[in-house]
């Protein structure tokens, strides 16, 4: 025990929920993490949280480049990786056009990077093509907030709110393992026994429902059209919220009204008196809100789906309601500012769109370049990693903070995409599996090692400080992007490396759009006030719940979206007649690149394993702990199985943590929403197999 | 090439389903024509939802399938009001009570069924039609007129305890009515139960407020008073409301000449006997479908409607696997398959579950794990799972009890008792700590609830587990005195 100890306040490096802690460290020793209030998580942290410090010191840490040559991967200085790229970027573009180069990004990026990440692709490489992993997660969500509210902003209200509710419902959400401290929030309602949990699988969460509603996977949307119909038949409309704030509703009604209870019950296998229930205790509750998560959005009808859930908070006057409402649970730890400040296809900064003429002469202007210069929407992340290296697609990518040789859906094809490439560029803190199929590997800087802002689930700007020094020879995102812009001709002010200056551009990006950070500054930030966007100029006090007067559409009303029910992309038959549904465990992250690097987590959840139920696997010769193979058409992954007594029998459950033979995505279906283009991640068709006696050797974890 | 000239005859559930689904396939009507004549005044309407609108739970606006301008808006000749007449199968041409002759290249007939009047003297008029006083259950118009009479404590018969029925005795039972229920049979629903749900489920129903007079057949009906019953005995009625089944509405069918079994007959592609006629819902006589239910209609709507625009020429209509459900508030009644026919003790299991004083019966016939036929009466839970696995033919559970109750029982309870908590178990699952994890931390100086969280992180996740990291806190202190 030597040396003082100094404690920097920071938050969670992990999920949406982005606890605030404190980062130890003590001169000599390795950094340690310490509880500290925060509203969010009020001193808690999950184990994910607790051990994220392991990760700065990891041996499993890049800290240099690695360019590939004739034996694989090996050093190179940052000169030399950089003048590559560049050098390549260069000769795609002339050969290629500019749409010949592409730029994948994070949802856990900070604000600074997704957004100097944007400019990049714009201004440095003029390419349309450049999208992130949020359309994996919470694309459907946001394209169904906008269509309804005017405005995407996961929770449009303070998590602690949630602690007045008597009647809360969460459809598609676990966040008991996704965001344990989250919990907290639920607790009141959930010991009043005011929680009802709809999810095919009777998760932890679920345990702690007073009523857990169990549709069949993918059919969510159905069973949230039976519960409106009971809402009207039973007299819960509010009729005079859908006067005043609302448009819509008899166009809504009229596609919801094909879906009665009873047929609702064929669908959905839930039965018409728990339907009636949900309906009766929101339409009772004083304080009611309705909260979806992936489990309703990753499908080809996501959007669809939380727009049915969106029509059933609408028509019982939830939505901008003191002490009530709909919201989404983001997932990825700047998930919200991630889709904010222009990584996705279609967007510019301020959650402008690429397509509105005003819009990009406004971004234009900050940037200093003409608005004719700028390309316009690209592809969607699944299109665009689908049409690597093929005739008219990129021949070069540029992967920032995303793994997705194992978090994209159909990863064989992906991986196959990947290795079309003329050249594929991964900056990431460890090796991770796309990583190892790069022809450059750029080493950079991690959450405690570097500045910059986060958005967590509730729209609230967190500013996340630099703790600790990074490995000798990492670099910042922000550092590569102005290396990469230099080399290809762009004056050097144009690319800040020092966040608060990319911040400080990024309000005016942002300034009059619908993500209004114009009034959000560092200062204001590190004197601990709580920012909630928009905050348009620096004497507001941000937008805790921003719709209570208005909702964000010109008229001010919520709009109705009529939808009805559609089969999964992918039916069960003779030849694959189960469902395979995936998710997240409680001790890791996404692909598992950072979590799986870290000993307690592996140690909690090691391998890849399936849930099956018991009857199910006997019917299959399988036991306990048996190796097995799931197959779709797309794929086969290899798992262990692990029997649950409360799973369906027509239902198995893959978590997509794990890599190589292990990912969960080789048998997931690509179909995509036609609106949010969001993968179908969690319904496809499969059957279960007994492993081959010698299998493919494992890939275990991360190197 | 023109598009080919498609009229459908009917504009209810099936006929509407089927011009929604062909503009589906083809919005802008490059490949299809469409007419629909529709014999009801008014929009086209949710008939499955008219239970609703008898109890006053849903308003008769509220059930219309379209809204206004629908029709036109998708390029759909839908006249409302008009009656086919007559269809000339040489000239390919369709006549309606107006004059009009409508030439089609194909004609779907969609004209449903009609109620059957039972031969009861002064039910029907003269001319075969309710006499005053007596209202079919089958149209929105039916309904307004029911509903007028239908007033708090105002005697009204049903006639019929089938499925219909009993649906519109419940739904007049939510307005206060005086509902009787005549029915002639030994025991209600008696194509869909046994004798013993049948006798449970009167048994729910008039807890409702539904009385019933099962096993008699109605006599005579005297208007403004009441029916007299086969026995002498009166039923007060100031309305009468048949229920008492339905036939396919064939006459065009017939008069063209096209062979019938109860209904148009069809293959799989729908058509009749005739290459340009088609027929589909209640008219339709497939050997896969069960009359009488919207399933099959949508699902030959959807069939129909790839082959009219050549979108999928292969699409096959092979049958509806068919659930009868009862929309009754407050009464969960639930079948499927062969439920009047006795299981084959040689080769399925039968399971039976009978509670008449809760209103519950389940029954319940598997072959080879998979659902044969079930009956699920005050069974919520059951009904709708025993419904998925006999629809998606998917295997059911081990657990057979758990199937005949609807969820599995609950495990025992797990012990939360720090004394006898195994030491392997998981206190906090967070941070995934044990009690043996939290008894070391003790050892080694951890004093309390604070101190065993501090050291171990247990409880500092999603808290559930607070409550017992204290008992076991509060547990390992007394153990500590009692040592020493
Ligand atoms: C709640 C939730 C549930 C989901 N459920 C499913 C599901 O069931 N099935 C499914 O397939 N998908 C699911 N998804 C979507 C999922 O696909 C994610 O979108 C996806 O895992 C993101 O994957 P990724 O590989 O891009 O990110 P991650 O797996 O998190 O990888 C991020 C990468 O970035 C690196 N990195 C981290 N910080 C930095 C930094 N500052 N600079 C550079 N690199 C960095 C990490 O080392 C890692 O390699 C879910 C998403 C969410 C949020
Ligand atoms: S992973 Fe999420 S819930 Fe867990 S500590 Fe980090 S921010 Fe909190």
């Amino acid at each position: 025990m030597t040396g003082t100890t100094t404690v920097a306040p920071t938050h969670c490096p992990y999920c949406a929920l982005q606890c605030g802690m404190g980062i130890a460290t003590t001169a000599g020793g390795p950094p340690s993490i310490e509880a500290r209030r925060f509203p969010v998580n009020d001193g808690a942290l999950c184990v994910k949280g607790w051990t994220s410090a392991d990760l700065l010191r990891s041996p499993a840490r890049l800290t240099t480049p690695l360019v590939r040559g004739r034996t694989g991967l090996r050093p190179a200085s940052w000169d030399a990786a950089l003048d590559l790229i560049a050098a390549e970027l260069t000769r795609l573009r002339a050969e290629h056009g500019p749409d010949g180069v592409a730029v994948f990004g994070g949802g856990g990026l900070t604000n600074e990077v997704c957004y100097l990440l944007g400019k990049y692709a714009r201004v440095a490489l003029g390419t349309s093509q450049i999208d992130y992993n949020g359309r994996f997660c919470m694309s459907s969500a946001a394209a169904a907030a906008n269509r309804a509210y005017g405005m995407d902003r996961g929770l449009p209200f303070p998590v602690a709110d949630l602690r007045a509710a008597d009647t809360i419902v969460l459809a598609g959400a676990n966040p008991a393992e996704t965001m344990p401290p989250f919990m907290r929030h639920l607790a009141p309602c959930a010991d009043s026994g005011g929680l009802i949990v709809i999810d095919p699988r009777a998760t932890p969460t679920a345990e702690r429902a007073a009523l857990h509603l169990r549709p069949a996977p993918g059919t969510d949307l159905a069973l949230a059209l039976g519960i409106l119909h009971c809402v009207v038949e039973d007299g819960h409309l509010d009729q005079d919220y859908l006067a005043e704030r609302t448009t819509g509703f008899a166009d809504a009604w009229r596609a919801a009204a094909a879906w009665w209870p009873e047929r609702v019950e064929r669908v959905t296998g839930v039965a018409v008196a728990d339907q009636r229930a949900v309906a009766g205790r929101l339409a009772g509750a004083r304080n009611a809100y309705i909260l979806t998560g992936r489990g309703a959005e990753q499908h080809a009808k996501g959007t669809d789906t939380v727009s049915a859930w969106i029509n059933l908070a609408l028509a019982l006057g939830l939505p901008g309601r003191a002490g009530s409402g709909h919201g989404c649970l983001t997932g990825q730890g700047n998930g919200q500012g991630g889709r904010e400040h222009g990584q996705k296809a279609d967007q510019l900064p301020g959650y402008r769109s690429i397509r509105d003429p005003a819009a990009r002469e406004h971004v234009a202007r900050v940037w200093g370049v003409d608005p004719g210069t700028l390309p316009g929407p690209g592809r969607s992340a699944y299109e665009l990693l689908d049409a690597l290296g093929t005739a008219d697609g990129p021949r070069a990518l540029l992967v920032f903070g995303s793994n997705v040789a194992v978090s994209a859906p159909r990863s064989t094809r992906v991986r196959d995409r990947l290795a079309a490439l003329d050249l594929l560029v991964v900056a990431d803190i460890v090796r991770s599996e796309t990583a190892a199929l790069a022809d450059v590997v750029l080493p950079v800087t991690q959450w405690a090692e570097e500045g910059g802002t986060m958005t967590n689930l509730e729209g609230r700007v967190l500013l996340r400080r630099r703790a600790v020094a990074p490995p000798p020879g990492v670099r910042s995102d922000l550092a590569v992007l102005h290396g990469l812009a230099t080399r290809l001709g762009q004056p050097a002010e144009r690319f800040p490396t020092d966040p608060e200056t990319v911040f400080a551009e990024l309000r005016e990006a942002a300034r009059g759009g619908v993500a209004d950070y114009h009034g959000v500054t560092y200062d204001r930030l590190r004197a601990g006030e709580q920012l909630h966007w928009p905050v348009p100029n620096t004497d507001h006090p941000g937008t805790p719940r921003p719709f209570l007067d208005r909702f964000a559409h010109p008229d001010g009303r919520a709009r109705f979206v009529p939808v009805t029910h559609r089969p999964p992309a992918e039916p069960t038959d003779a030849d694959y007649p189960l469902t395979a549904t995936t998710g997240r465990v409680l001790a890791h992250y996404q692909s598992g690149a950072q979590t799986r690097n870290i000993d307690a987590l592996v140690a909690a959840e090691p391998e890849m394993f399936v849930e099956v139920h018991p009857d199910t696997a006997r019917r299959h010769g399988l036991d306990e702990g048996d190796p097995a193979v799931v197959v779709s058409r797309r794929g086969r992954v290899r798992a262990t199985v692990r029997h649950t007594p409360t799973a369906r029998v027509d239902t198995v459950f893959l978590p997509f943590h794990f890599p190589g033979d292990h990912r969960a995505n080789l048998v997931t279906n690509p179909a995509l929403d036609p609106v949010s283009r969001m993968p179908e991640f969690k319904v496809c068709a499969v059957r279960l197999e007994a492993a081959p006696a010698d299998g493919p050797p494992d890939e275990g974890r991360a190197a | 090439m023109s598009p080919r000239a498609v009229v459908i005859v009917g504009a209810g559930m099936a006929g509407m389903r089927l011009a929604d689904e062909i503009r589906r396939r083809d919005p802008d009507g490059e490949r299809v024509q469409v007419t629909v004549l529709g014999a009801e005044p008014g929009p086209a309407y949710n008939r499955v939802l008219l239970p609703g609108v008898l109890a006053g739970t849903m308003s008769a606006a509220s059930v219309t399938l379209y809204p206004q301008g629908w029709a036109e808006d998708h390029h759909i000749d839908l006249r409302e009001g008009v009656e086919a007449r007559a269809i000339d199968t040489a000239a390919r041409t369709v006549g309606t009570a107006c004059g009009a002759k409508i030439p089609f290249d194909a004609l779907v007939l969609a004209t449903g069924a009609e109620p059957r009047i039972p031969p009861t003297e002064g039910l029907s008029g003269e001319d075969g039609t309710p006499a005053r006083g007596v209202v079919a259950f089958r149209t929105l118009a039916d309904c307004l007129r029911i509903s007028a009479d239908a007033r708090p404590g105002v005697p009204i018969t049903v006639i019929g305890g089938g499925l219909l029925g009993l649906e519109a005795a419940r739904s007049l039972a939510v307005r206060g009515c005086a509902v009787t229920v005549v029915h002639p049979v030994g025991h209600l629903m008696e194509r869909q139960l046994d004798t013993e749900a049948g006798a449970v489920l009167a048994k729910a129903l008039t807890r409702h407020g539904v009385r019933f007079r099962i096993g008699r057949t109605a006599a005579r009906y005297l208007p403004g008073d009441g029916l007299k019953l086969d026995d002498g005995s009166h039923v007060p009625a100031e309305l009468v409301v048949v229920a008492a089944g339905v036939r396919a509405r064939t006459g065009l069918a017939e008069a063209a000449g096209l062979p019938m079994a109860g209904g148009v007959v069809v293959d799989d592609t729908l058509r009749t006997a005739h290459p340009a006629v088609y027929a589909i819902g209640d008219v339709a006589r497939h050997p896969g479908a069960t009359p009488g239910l919207v399933e099959p209609a949508w699902e030959q709507a959807d069939v129909l409607a790839g082959l009219l625009t050549g979108t999928d020429p292969q699409a096959r209509y092979r049958g509806t696997t068919v659930v009868t459900r009862l929309k009754a508030r407050g009464v969960d009644l639930t079948a499927m398959g062969e439920t009047t026919t006795d299981p084959d003790d040689e080769i399925d299991e039968a399971l039976r579950l009978s509670d008449p004083a809760r209103g519950r019966y389940a029954k319940l016939v598997l072959r080879d794990d998979r659902v044969r036929a079930a009956i699920m009466l005050g069974l919520p839970d059951a009904a709708a799972s025993a419904a998925y696995y006999y629809t998606n033919d998917v295997p059911v559970p081990e657990d057979r009890l758990a199937v005949l109750l609807g969820r599995a029982l609950p495990p025992a309870a797990p012990a939360q008792d720090p004394a006898t908590l195994a030491d392997t178990a998981t206190v906090c699952r967070c941070n995934h700590v044990t009690k043996a994890q939290l008894t070391a931390a003790w050892r080694t100086g951890a004093a309390d609830a604070a101190e065993l969280s501090a050291r171990t992180r247990a409880g500092t996740g999603c808290g559930t587990c607070v409550p017992l990291l204290r008992g076991i806190a509060g547990w390992l202190a007394g153990r500590e005195q009692e040592a020493s």
